[in-house]
């Protein structure tokens, strides 16, 4: 009898063992080793330690970006916290990173810390993520579903709660559509995602939504999930049910076309780019910071305005020399054609357009190394 | 025995003095410092939680809605965290009222009804529920149990409705509080079976076996002479469970859909949030006081877990001379 039970204690624990080892055999970026035998061959490599941290929307694409940059120079080690882009920006002006990632725009608080810490000189904005947030929906029988601006800002301010309502049919002539509640689903973390969406439907639907933007659901009492994964797997548990969320992480859901100006648009990464060339530069900041003043209301033709634009910040001058070689490494290689189109595999983020492209490696170059 | 036999002897003369050896020493005082580690830790836990929750409850309500956007219409802390501790408790309640019927007939299964041997290896599946991480129970819960359920809380809302609790119409996907109680009734079932089995082995046989002499069937026998004596220990049982399932962060954030109102309806989504799951929801984009203000509501839940603990401790110690525990 006895003999039985410590048998049964060992497996148990040769099981546990086995599952613990399991957990670290992850593969930590998929696809890593494909970059780098182009670029850097030419160029002496970088070395040195590199530290940023904030926004968990670039974190897929930031690791491909690591890979990609290591593997063209292995001396250099480059790490990146996803401790959120408030977090980030804080660590940025304490000093605590070289970079930060960031999904909005420092205000000028955060600009006069980030000035005291660069040394004097201002640290400037560089949009290097571009992520296109699709409008996903599980309503069976429906393939192709449009919604202008305002019938979207209705359906997720709870106001049109039927999927045969008029302004729905409006949207979509010729589609018949069921009779239905239609069931919004919305983040219950604050996120990134949230407070783009909430952005766009208050800057395009200005009647139908009198929220203001925030990366917090403004409404209470509704279905909401945690993550994007949490959101469509919601989403894909409901019928009726329709919500927002990465356009790479869609799945096997349906996307609705957005009215922009007299057409619907799908979210595409070319038509999510297109935006983002189309959007004046925010006015007021130094010189080289590259933050956009997105045109969420835009009528451009082929143009995708639900987009989440995220920044690097980095200085504009470093006295450490190594450091500053390594910051404007990195920067330019994922600036770079390469490094946008690793994001793009491994994230689903929509590659910068050349025009931007140009401007970025201006800034890039405008960045003073040394003293 | 043979080789204590020597010391003894050598300390008859004097008084009965316990030898001491370097192990006894080292043993006691590993043991004493053990003792007091565990009290330390908890005491630096709590220090922690007030000196970290302490600017939050000094701010006044303008300030707090100021520093932190998320508290949205709450015109103070307490009226901020009064509906995450509702939605905590109103949870583990719902678990609680699932998990004890169900642990107690399992527990008496194991004790009077189970062949011993189906009993033992039977005891054994019901403590590896308790070894499944939660994070798992959110997955399962979310992913496989949540389909089946909705039949079920759409046939409550629809026949049931009129109870003011089963209102409906149930969500779909049902992502409520009964959803994440159903949840932690699974996760609480391996404690309360696992106490309430001890306590209702520990049941005097004598007694049993007069029942039974006097002619009383099974079920009167362990009506009449293991219920009574087991109720404190399955009540502590309970509570323990019920600390569990106040305390249970991933399972619940993977499978409600969170709001912050004082509602009973458990049928729909976005009504109660509770405060582990809260936490684990806000944190990862708080800074500045919002992580304060979060520690503040750790430290309610930490609170309330130490008086329901203490309840249970003293329900256990006030029927002392009938436990078995003791």
């Amino acid at each position: 009898m006895k003999r039985i039970r410590y048998g049964r204690i060992a497996a148990l624990v040769a099981a546990g063992a086995l599952v613990l080892t399991a957990c670290g055999n992850d593969p930590v970026v998929a696809g890593g080793d494909s970059g780098g035998n182009g670029g850097g061959s030419e160029e002496t490599s970088l070395s040195g330690e590199l530290a940023g941290a904030g926004a968990s929307s670039q974190e897929a694409a930031m690791q491909a970006w690591i890979a990609g940059f290591g593997a063209a120079n292995p001396e250099a080690i480059v790490t990146y916290d996803a401790v959120g882009s408030g977090a980030g920006r804080t660590q940025f002006g304490e000093g605590a990173v070289a970079f930060a990632g960031s999904d909005s725009v420092m205000d000028d608080e955060e600009r006069a810390t980030a000035k005291e810490r660069c040394g004097g000189t201002d640290a400037i904005h560089l949009p290097l993520y571009i992520s296109p947030i699709a409008v996903v929906y599980n309503l069976e029988g429906v393939e192709d579903l449009q919604l202008s601006p305002a019938t979207l800002a209705g359906i997720f301010n709870r106001e049109i709660t039927n999927w045969d309502d008029q302004a729905i049919k409006a949207d979509n002539p010729g589609v018949t559509l069921p009779n239905k509640r239609i069931i919004p689903v919305n983040r219950s973390d604050e996120s990134g995602t949230t407070e783009n969406f909430t952005e766009y439907l208050a800057a395009a639907a200005v009647e139908a939504w009198p929220h203001e933007p925030s990366g917090d659901w403004p409404l209470q009492g509704g279905q909401s999930a945690q993550g994007t994964s949490g959101l469509v797997q919601t989403v894909q548990g409901g019928d009726g049910t329709i919500g927002y969320a990465d356009a790479s992480k869609a799945g096997n859901l349906g996307v609705a076309k957005i009215k922009v100006g007299d057409s619907y648009v799908e979210a595409s990464s070319e038509a999510a780019a297109k935006v983002v060339d189309e959007s004046p530069r925010l006015e007021g900041v130094p010189e080289g910071d590259l933050a956009i003043d997105l045109k969420r209301d835009t009528t451009a033709e082929g143009t995708y305005p639900i987009v989440l634009v995220s920044y690097l910040i980095v200085c504009k001058s470093y006295e450490d020399a190594a450091q500053g070689d390594l910051v404007k490494g990195f920067v330019s290689y994922v600036a770079s054609e390469e490094g946008q189109a690793q994001a793009e595999q491994a994230a689903g983020s929509a590659p910068i357009s050349d025009t931007l492209r140009s401007e970025v490696e201006a800034s890039i170059e405008s960045i003073a190394v040394g003293s | 025995m043979t080789t204590t036999g020597e010391p003894a002897a050598k300390s008859r003369p004097g008084k009965q003095r316990t030898p001491q050896r370097p192990g006894d020493l080292v043993f006691s005082f590993s043991a004493k410092a053990a003792g007091v580690l565990i009290l330390l830790i908890l005491a630096a836990v709590a220090v922690f939680l007030v000196v970290q929750a302490w600017p939050a409850i000094q701010l006044d309500s303008a300030e707090l809605a100021e520093e932190v956007h998320w508290v949205g219409d709450a015109e103070s802390l307490l009226d901020y965290v009064g509906p995450l501790v509702f939605g905590t408790v109103l949870a583990a309640l719902i678990a609680l009222a699932i998990a004890t019927p169900i642990a107690i007939g399992v527990a008496l299964f194991i004790s009077h009804y189970a062949p011993r041997r189906l009993a033992t290896s039977f005891g054994y599946v019901i403590d590896l529920l308790a070894a499944i991480p939660s994070v798992v129970y959110g997955l399962w819960g979310g992913l496989w149990l949540m389909p089946k359920l909705y039949p079920v809380f759409d046939w409550l809302a629809t026949n049931l409705g009129f109870i003011p609790i089963f209102e409906g119409p149930a969500a779909d996907p049902p992502r409520t509080i009964l959803t994440a109680g159903i949840v932690l009734a699974v996760m609480i079932l391996p404690i309360i079976t696992a106490v309430s089995r001890e306590v209702f082995l520990q049941a005097p046989t004598l007694h049993e076996e007069a029942a039974l002499a006097l002619g009383a069937t099974r079920w009167e026998m362990i009506r009449m002479a293991v219920l009574p004596f087991a109720r404190s220990g399955v009540i502590s049982a309970a509570m323990l469970g019920l600390g569990r399932a106040l305390g249970e962060t991933m399972a619940v954030a993977m499978v409600l859909s969170p709001g912050l109102l004082y509602s009973f309806l458990i049928l729909r989504p976005g009504q109660q949030q509770n405060i582990a799951a809260n936490i684990a929801l806000k944190f990862p984009e708080s800074s500045g006081m919002g992580v304060n203000v979060l520690i503040f509501t750790g430290l309610v839940l930490f609170v309330i877990t130490l008086v329901v603990n203490m309840l249970a401790r003293w329900i256990v110690s006030r029927r002392a001379e009938f436990s078995g525990a003791n």
